[in-house]
């Protein structure tokens, strides 16, 4: 996030986007509900009912995967209209001029089109976002688990700088992670392109930095991205692989191809607090201790580095991953003999600026948010004040390219993808915690009553889902949350996995896969009850 | 008899709410909001509430294993060790550092993601280290 949590109550325009903020955030979701108290308006952009879109002022019901082609239509609207920051454009960015004149000839008409968004909404938003005193937007993986997601985030970041909507409190371009640590592990270089602090592998004083402090000679190419990984394991190119905590069979697109590209490694080490369905395919497996039994930090989605202590010890036989790797480190001759992680949290500071302030005493009294460089920083609550990162901010020509996959006569139903409050991923962990367990205990796909009527479906009713890559059956909770021809899945059970479904185009930049939007097959399953059974045991 | 309460960070998603776990006799027994945090102020929801409940499940790994003939069976943690360093040895002298490739977690800690990087690039020479980010 370019700004923080709790400022978001403090906003006068929240610009929510592709974010089930109660069900994913459910606390930056109560700030939001503090920001309306006081006054905010809240603008909801999302294909589906969410529970937000009760609250909000505003709610456009925009057409999957087509964010670029209606955030292109809020900036000419909003340039037509003069409504832009010609000051803010002025000093602190480039690039204007050729966003600018792609916009000239930009139709609304087409946009509203493309969207489903009436024109009359688009410059009802664009005025109430761009002349509000402090507007934020908020987005979480509804504009970036797409083919085109890079484009998604660009456009909102050209919709900001337009309109000077950042570099100041309650402002901003906020993207809310999702899993708890997502921050932290690209803060700490997991990454093939950066090391820890976003220092980049292909800058010579950077590199020899390194080289020095870890006595090894380094690489100046830029590494592998999950997806090429996985497609290197098929063609035999990559031999081997360690990972750490991640259940990559359930979480990755497209179940088959990891399973055959995880089947095929010489050597898989996978380290984890259970057996996991990525786990049983491995060679090696390391059991790790889970944040309950171990000190670290972890960095929330405001960039916020906050203690973990270890409250109680780890079940006999599991040691804190920390160890493990290490162990493994010095086998190979590594210097990797660490006592404790704030003996390896000060080799890291040490090498990285951004965090070069932060150490455990100070944590003591708190999280610190980076970039904090040194002991006296008293940390950075929102970025860019004053400039950008980069200098001037960079304003990109982004063109609407429509989904790669989109339903067809053979499949007419388009299938997004999500997750659901009482649940947490892979559900490893939730579906082993009772109260969340009985809260949420089988899979629903949600489609729209009229199509459950046509289809003579019922709630709890199973249905076959099938697409190009394979075919599920899952219970079925007819609704208004999402449009007619569509049905949405969350993908926490392994018996009704909507992964098998997705297919495994990428965004060309971040090789993100999409799980947004893929085109299904719907059936009514002729035999309910057998069917039942199979389902509910998952 | 040992009660206590430890101050840490949810272990669920990005909001990083700051609780307190309840800890007797070695054991979670319970999990509160913090009311000094300053994101959550006293508050969790119904993730963070439960989140000491999947700690203690039977279901743990405890053992190292190592597949032998097909399947995985038990090992000691220096025989487990070892024979993941000398694997990962081997196959970076039989076909070159480019042919291995690391995934971190976005659930370990940041000390655990740092080493999982200077494991990849110090230990390998290579850049080939990911983490689910993007999905
Ligand atoms: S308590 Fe809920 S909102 Fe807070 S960090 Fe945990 S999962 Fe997120």
């Amino acid at each position: 996030m370019t700004n923080s949590i709790p400022e978001i109550e403090d906003t006068d325009c929240i610009f929510l986007i592709g974010s089930n903020t109660t069900e994913a955030h459910p606390l930056i979701a109560h700030r939001v509900f503090r920001g309306k108290l006081k006054g905010a308006t809240l603008i909801v952009i999302d294909p589906r009912k969410i529970q937000l879109t009760l609250q909000a002022d505003i709610h456009l019901r925009i057409n999957f995967g087509t964010d670029v082609a209606f955030i292109n239509g809020l900036m000419k609207c909003i340039l037509d209209n003069n409504w832009h920051n010609p000051e803010f454009i002025d000093e602190r960015t480039e690039g204007f001029d050729q966003l600018r004149k792609s916009l000239e000839g930009y139709s609304l008409k087409r946009a509203s089109e493309i969207s489903g968004i009436s024109v009359e909404d688009m410059v009802k938003v664009a005025k109430i976002y761009a002349t509000s005193e402090k507007s934020a937007i908020l987005y979480t993986l509804g504009i970036t688990e797409h083919s085109h997601g890079v484009d998604n985030v660009k456009s909102l970041a050209n919709l900001a700088m337009l309109t000077g909507q950042i570099g100041r409190p309650s402002t901003g371009v906020n993207p809310l992670r999702g899993q708890n640590n997502v921050q932290g592990a690209c803060d700490m270089g997991g990454l093939p392109n950066v090391y820890p602090g976003y220092q980049v592998v292909t800058d010579d004083n950077v590199r020899a930095k390194f080289e020095n402090a870890w006595n090894a000679k380094l690489s100046n190419k830029v590494g592998y991205m999950i997806p090429e990984m996985m497609d290197r394991l098929i063609d035999g190119s990559v031999k081997g692989m360690y990972i750490l905590g991640e259940n990559s069979v359930m979480s990755d697109p497209d179940t088959h191809h990891i399973r055959r590209a995880l089947s095929s490694a010489e050597l898989l080490i996978v380290q984890d607090i259970f057996m996991t369905e990525t786990a049983e395919l491995a060679h090696v497996v390391l059991p790790g201790a889970c944040w309950a039994e171990k000190d670290g930090t972890f960095a929330n989605t405001e960039r916020k580095v906050q203690r973990v202590r270890k409250a109680v010890d780890p079940p006999e036989g599991a040691v804190p991953d920390w160890k493990v790797i290490s162990e493994v480190g010095k086998r190979l001759g590594l210097n990797m003999d660490y006592s404790s992680p704030s003996q390896i949290y000060d080799e890291m500071r040490k090498l990285s600026p951004s965090f070069a302030g932060i150490n455990y005493e100070r944590l003591e009294s708190g999280g610190i948010q980076w970039p904090c460089p040194s002991e006296d920083h008293q940390g950075t609550r929102f970025l860019h004040q004053g400039r950008f990162t980069r200098g001037k901010g960079l304003f990109h020509v982004i063109n609407y390219r429509p989904p790669e996959e989109m339903p067809c006569a053979d499949y007419p139903v388009l299938l997004t993808t999500g997750r659901r409050f009482a649940h947490y991923h892979t559900r490893t962990m939730t579906g082993r915690c009772p109260t969340l367990h009985n809260e949420f205990p089988t899979p629903r796909a949600q489609i729209n009553l009229s199509d459950a009527e046509k289809m003579g479906l019922k709630d709890g009713d199973l249905v076959k889902i099938s697409s190009r890559r394979g075919e599920l059956t899952t219970p079925v909770q007819p609704g208004d949350i999402v449009p007619e021809g569509s049905v949405f899945m969350d993908f926490h059970f392994m018996k009704a996995n909507p992964n098998i479904l997705l297919g495994t185009s990428l965004d060309p930049v971040s090789k993100t896969p999409d799980y947004k939007v893929c085109a299904v097959r719907m059936e009514k399953v002729i035999e309910q009850n057998s069917a039942t059974q199979s389902i509910t045991e998952g | 008899m040992e009660y206590k309460f430890v101050r840490t960070t949810c272990p669920y998603c990005g909001c990083g709410c700051e609780m307190l776990l309840e800890v007797l006799d070695g054991k979670l027994v319970g999990t509160y909001p913090s009311k000094s945090g300053s994101m959550n102020y006293g508050k969790l929801c119904i993730k963070g509430w439960n989140a000491n409940e999947f700690v203690h499940s039977p279901d743990r790994l405890t053992k190292p294993l190592i597949r032998k003939n097909g399947t995985l069976e038990e090992a000691s943690w220096p025989e487990a060790l070892d024979f993941t360093a000398k694997r990962l040895a081997e196959i970076k002298e039989t076909h070159g550092g480019d042919s291995l490739s690391f995934l971190t977690s976005a659930r370990c800690t940041n000390e655990e993601s740092y080493l999982m990087q200077k494991l990849c690039r110090a230990g390998f020479g290579v850049n080939h280290i990911d983490h689910c980010a993007r999905l």
